[in-house]
């Protein structure tokens, strides 16, 4: 048996893909997955790839239950991006998807905080070629920015483990909590990887404007890789429920205004890893392998859906709603999955979405955090209607645009089909992926109460869509806003809510824009002094340089003989 | 018997070598001299570190007059680190040469050049090994004149006014030095650096003494370009030949180091200055500020060897900021950052020598979508400057790592936070680099270069492999410095 790291093997395997032409570049592509999943199902539980530098002992290779996990999936992700992206010839997207992808399972398998931080870094550089790829202004500008957040990121964590080091004197990956400060900074350094409320924007920033293919693989590692580390080292932190309801909410009022459908995709991310974080935070045997479900089926329908968006964008150009539509006609197969990974993300019973959301509700209800529950329920009426009727709607059906794109490419029908398969199958038989949860399973996800209480909520909630298309009441744009609330909060109106919305948009926008000036003429500032013909920058008369000399020279005299005046 | 003379053979090698080259006027024999002198002089100098680490210390009579009258060469534990650096760095340095000199310059030319840059290493081979102050600055005076002249070789006509402001600014340096040393003369009666160190705790407080700290330090801040009498050094780096840059700066800032942790932590040491005066102070606010403006300077820079003469200000001052600490773990990440970075930065200006000789240009704008053309010339720019950043892996992370250390052992948060945040504003002009040479469309004069010769590919490479091995390994920048770094502080109890 080979004791290897399987995420270093993803990353050296990327690097002859350069120097493969044709047919070989994919075979060989699509065989390094299957090789690491191979790799992974034969290592038995244990530290498997110590290694001491910088004076440190790491360990490379932990495999235990919730590393395993993700470490599945993860290599399950990688293989349907591969598969997905086959048509691509640019390599560098193929080589920076294969790294990243390496990184983010190399990362889930280590047992120290040093080899965390390495590959954190790593996914951070790597994906950034995925959005850079794109090659649009937006997508430079907005890689920049993500660049900067996420290595920002791997800053934070850098200190918070040395100063965790300092305070126990390990590195070990275990259990962190947040009773030190080293803590908390690793907390944060996690939490902008999960798009914790304030911290998220970098998510919906960067994602919609990355290569069609290269939105997929980020979709897929970098906020599950952030859940991951959660788990691990927060399990059963209080303040996480907060955190994570927060980010099942107000996701939903952003991506039901949203035009732009990757951009919604990206919304509707944040709001499942508000799912995520809440499981976490319960921190109890059923929650945790709640949200480590969650995050395995997630993967594969979200991964599923952007693939669907990728197909749109990339034989029509564009995923804006109001340029789509009527698109089922040209566009069959992809209609198909793209309802399937809809109906995932819905929870609707027998797809995957299902088995896993309820086990964190359930959760949440068992711990009797009632209100945490109820808010858990209204997100996930929200993310039906964003997620599940929106995007498959406004792309498929809705007005008729007059496209009529070919069918997507067979490669990237062959990935959503694969995808698909995969959103039923644990649907339907969701004891294989309960086999290899962390924690032993005592759970039935298709319980009367369970299936008939999200029946109704789908029903309901796609009743009352019906409704407010046949009666054209709603202005497009709205006809979500006024589903994803309650009704209760319908009858004060859709006025109210647009108020709040264009004055939050109003406040927001000036907030950014004096934000925006006050950073240009920062920049302006620095430019000034720092730029090629700035003060520091420019080349000075040798006079002027002497002078310094001069008045240093002064400045230490005198500082020197203050002491013994 | 050789190993008894290996101190004098260290320093005599090069400069017996440097004549021969000016005598045999032709570019190539006289670049198989430099190889065979450099070479000989790294063999030198990796005898001299297993020698003293086995005898330790060696002191070493010139001529055989016994010191404190004659010349005494004094090896130890820090000079002998250095040493191997820079005759490490210059050796690597003198294959690359060949191909980019004997381009540009005719046979007498090139001949001339070789001997120049053996005399400059001469000069600085010579300041470290010594134990005698008036002979620091014969040879610092050596090294400098010899580089004056390799600067104004460049082939922008601006390297002239480039030597020129570095020769004024070089010599008020090396006046002020020879000032402090002369008034330490006055007050002690003695040369050598050890009788120095012995005598300058009895009269720490007269007013020659603290004259001549003063002018130690500015004419030492003056050779290390700590901000802001750096003023002199981005000129210097950025319009002279790549072979004048690799060398400067992987050595002659490194050399002005040493002298400032010799001076300061060997003769001063003893003598209380440490707590009297505000020195450590002072140097970590210019130390700050000089990571932050040079590397913001950097970051607009449009001539991307200018852009790193700037990067190379901010990294002295994160040099500087380890020594400011006063304590063993500062001390060890200042060396292991001394040996890192002239190893990180002497490899970035070979790489750039590269695409200057096929480009004739190292305008940002012009290398636009480079990285298809010269790939693994920007793959090995693209590793130092990850490595300049400090991403772990690389030997950059290494030095930053324990300068981290020594800013927590002190429990000076804020400073840890600067320290990253400099990095991230390394990270910035890493990446304009990054961003244009590989997501531009090629410009003009891109559009049909090839890759560097093997020649010059090769050396560099040998710098960017040694970056990514002492990330891994340790044990001879880390081990052998934080040696030292106990040896330095042991001057000052």
């Amino acid at each position: 048996m080979i004791e290897f790291p399987p995420g270093l093997l993803l990353i050296l395997g990327a690097l002859p893909v350069p120097f493969l032409r044709g047919p070989l570049r994919g075979i060989w592509m699509l065989a390094l997955p299957v090789a690491a999943f191979a790799l992974l199902y034969s290592l038995p539980d244990g530290n498997h790839f110590p290694i001491s530098a910088f004076g440190q002992e790491l360990e490379l290779l932990r495999v235990d239950a919730l590393s395993r996990v993700f470490g599945y999936v993860f290599i399950i992700a990688i293989f349907l991006g591969v598969i997905y992206s086959l048509h691509v010839r640019a390599v560098e997207e193929h080589v920076s998807g294969l790294i990243y992808a390496g990184a983010a399972i190399g990362a889930v398998f280590v047992g120290d905080l040093v080899s965390l931080f390495v590959y954190w870094e790593l996914t951070a550089i790597a994906s950034v070629f995925l959005i850079l790829a794109r090659r649009t202004p937006e997508a430079l500008a907005a890689s920049m920015r993500y660049l900067i957040i996420q290595v920002g990121s791997g800053v934070l964590l850098l200190a918070g483990l040395i100063v965790r080091w300092h305070e126990t004197g390990s590195i070990e990956f275990g259990h962190i909590g947040i009773d030190g400060a080293g803590g908390v900074l690793i907390l944060l350094a996690f939490g902008i990887k999960a798009a914790f409320p304030l911290l998220h924007n970098w998510l919906q920033d960067a994602y919609p404007q990355a290569t069609p293919t290269g939105t997929v693989l980020l979709s897929a590692f970098t906020t599950k890789l952030a859940i991951y580390a959660l788990a691990r080292g927060y399990a059963g932190t209080e303040e996480l429920i907060w955190i994570g309801v927060t980010m099942t909410a107000f996701p939903i009022f952003f991506a039901v205004i949203e035009n732009d459908l990757r951009k919604v995709l990206a919304y509707s991310l944040n709001n499942q890893l508000g799912f995520m974080v809440v499981g976490v935070g319960i921190g109890t045997e059923l929650a945790l392998n709640g949200a480590a479900a969650h995050a395995f089926t997630h993967i594969i329908y979200k991964s599923l859906l952007f693939m669907s968006m990728g197909a749109v964008l990339h034989r029509t150009g564009t995923v804006l709603a109001t340029e789509l539509g009527g698109l089922y006609k040209s566009m069959p197969f992809t209609t198909v999955f793209c309802i399937i990974g809809g109906a995932s993300i819905s929870a609707f019973p027998l797809f995957s979405g299902f088995v896993s959301k309820s086990m964190i509700l359930s959760a949440a209800a068992h711990e009797e955090y009632y209100f945490t529950w109820l808010v858990l329920l209204f997100a996930s009426a929200g993310v039906f209607h964003h997620s599940g009727i929106k995007i498959p709607f406004f792309a498929f059906f809705a007005h008729d645009s007059g496209k009529r794109p070919k069918e997507a490419p067979l490669n990237m029908l062959i990935a959503m089909g694969l995808a698909s398969i995969l959103c039923i199958g644990i649907g339907v038989w969701p004891s294989a992926l309960y086999a290899i949860l962390p924690f032993d399973v005592d759970f039935r996800p298709y319980t009367d109460s369970h299936v008939l209480a999200q029946v109704q909520l789908l029903f309901f909630s796609a009743l009352a869509f019906t409704v407010l298309i046949r009666t054209g009441l709603y202005p497009p744009e709205l006809r979500c806003t006024n589903l994803d609330t309650d009704w209760l909060y319908r009858r004060l109106g859709r006025r109210l809510l647009v108020r709040i919305t264009s004055a939050a948009g109003a406040v927001q926008a000036r907030f950014y824009g004096a934000l925006n000036r006050r950073g240009q003429r920062f920049l302006l500032q620095l430019y000034r002094h720092h730029g090629p013909q700035g003060v520091l920058a420019r080349t000075w008369p040798t006079g002027s340089m002497v002078l310094w000399v001069a008045l240093l020279l002064f400045a230490y005299l005198f500082l020197y003989f203050l002491d013994i005046f | 018997m050789l190993a008894q003379h290996l101190p004098a053979l260290q320093v005599v090698i090069p400069l017996l070598a440097a004549p021969l080259c000016a005598l045999f006027r032709r570019g190539f024999i006289g670049w198989l001299i430099a190889v065979a002198a450099t070479w000989l002089a790294f063999a030198a100098a990796i005898g001299l570190l297993f020698r003293v680490l086995n005898e330790g210390v060696i002191s070493y009579a010139m001529g055989g007059w016994a010191p404190p009258i004659g010349i005494e060469y004094r090896v130890d534990l820090i000079n002998v680190f250095v040493l191997v650096v820079v005759s490490g760095v210059g050796s690597v340095i003198i294959p690359f040469a060949r191909t980019g000199t004997a381009a540009r310059f005719n046979d007498t030319d090139q001949a001339w050049f070789y001997a120049m840059y053996l005399l400059a290493l001469t000069g600085l081979l010579g300041v470290t090994i010594t134990g005698d102050a008036f002979n620091i600055f014969v040879f610092l005076e050596i090294s400098s004149l010899a580089s004056y002249v390799m600067i104004a070789m460049g082939r922008d006509r601006r390297a002239l006014t480039a030597a020129y402001q570095y020769l004024i600014m070089g010599t008020v340096g090396a006046t002020f030095i020879v000032i402090g040393i002369g008034l330490l003369w006055a007050m002690t009666g003695t040369l050598n650096l050890a009788d120095l160190a012995q005598r300058i705790p009895e009269i720490n407080d007269t007013r020659p003494v603290l004259a001549a700290l003063a002018f130690l330090t500015v004419g030492i801040s003056l050779k290390l370009a700590l901000f802001p009498l750096h003023l002199w050094l981005p000129n210097a780096y950025a319009y002279a030949p790549a072979v004048t840059s690799a060398f400067l700066a992987g050595t002659a800032t490194k050399v002005a180091i040493y002298l400032f942790l010799r001076f300061f932590y060997t003769v001063f040491g003893g003598g209380g200055f440490f707590e009297s005066t505000p020195l450590p102070e002072m140097f970590l606010v210019l130390s700050v500020v000089a990571m932050f403006a040079a590397s913001t300077v950097a970051v607009f820079q449009d001539d991307v060897k200018r852009m790193f003469a700037y990067s190379s200000v901010a990294q002295i001052g994160l040099i500087t900021l380890g020594i400011s600490y006063v304590s063993e773990t500062g001390l060890t990440g200042a060396m292991t950052h001394l040996f890192n970075h002239a190893i990180i930065k002497a490899g970035i200006f070979m790489l750039l020598g590269g695409v200057m000789f096929r480009m004739a240009s190292v305008k940002l704008e012009d290398m636009a979508g480079i990285g298809r053309k010269m790939p693994f010339t920007m793959a090995g720019i693209v590793i130092l400057g990850l490595a300049l950043i400090g991403t772990p892996g690389t030997s950059g992370f290494i030095s930053k790592w324990w300068i981290v250390l020594a800013a927590l052992e002190k429990d000076q948060w804020w400073l840890v936070a600067l320290i990253l945040l400099a990095s991230l504003i390394t990270m910035l002009y890493v990446g304009r680099i990054v961003e244009v040479a590989y997501f531009r469309e090629p410009s003009a004069k891109a559009a049909d270069v090839r890759e560097a010769p093997l020649a010059m590919l090769i050396p560099a490479y040998v710098l960017v492999i040694a970056t990514i091995y002492f990330g891994l390994d340790t044990q001879w920048s880390v081990g052998l410095a934080q040696r030292a770094a106990a040896d330095l502080l042991a001057g000052i109890y």
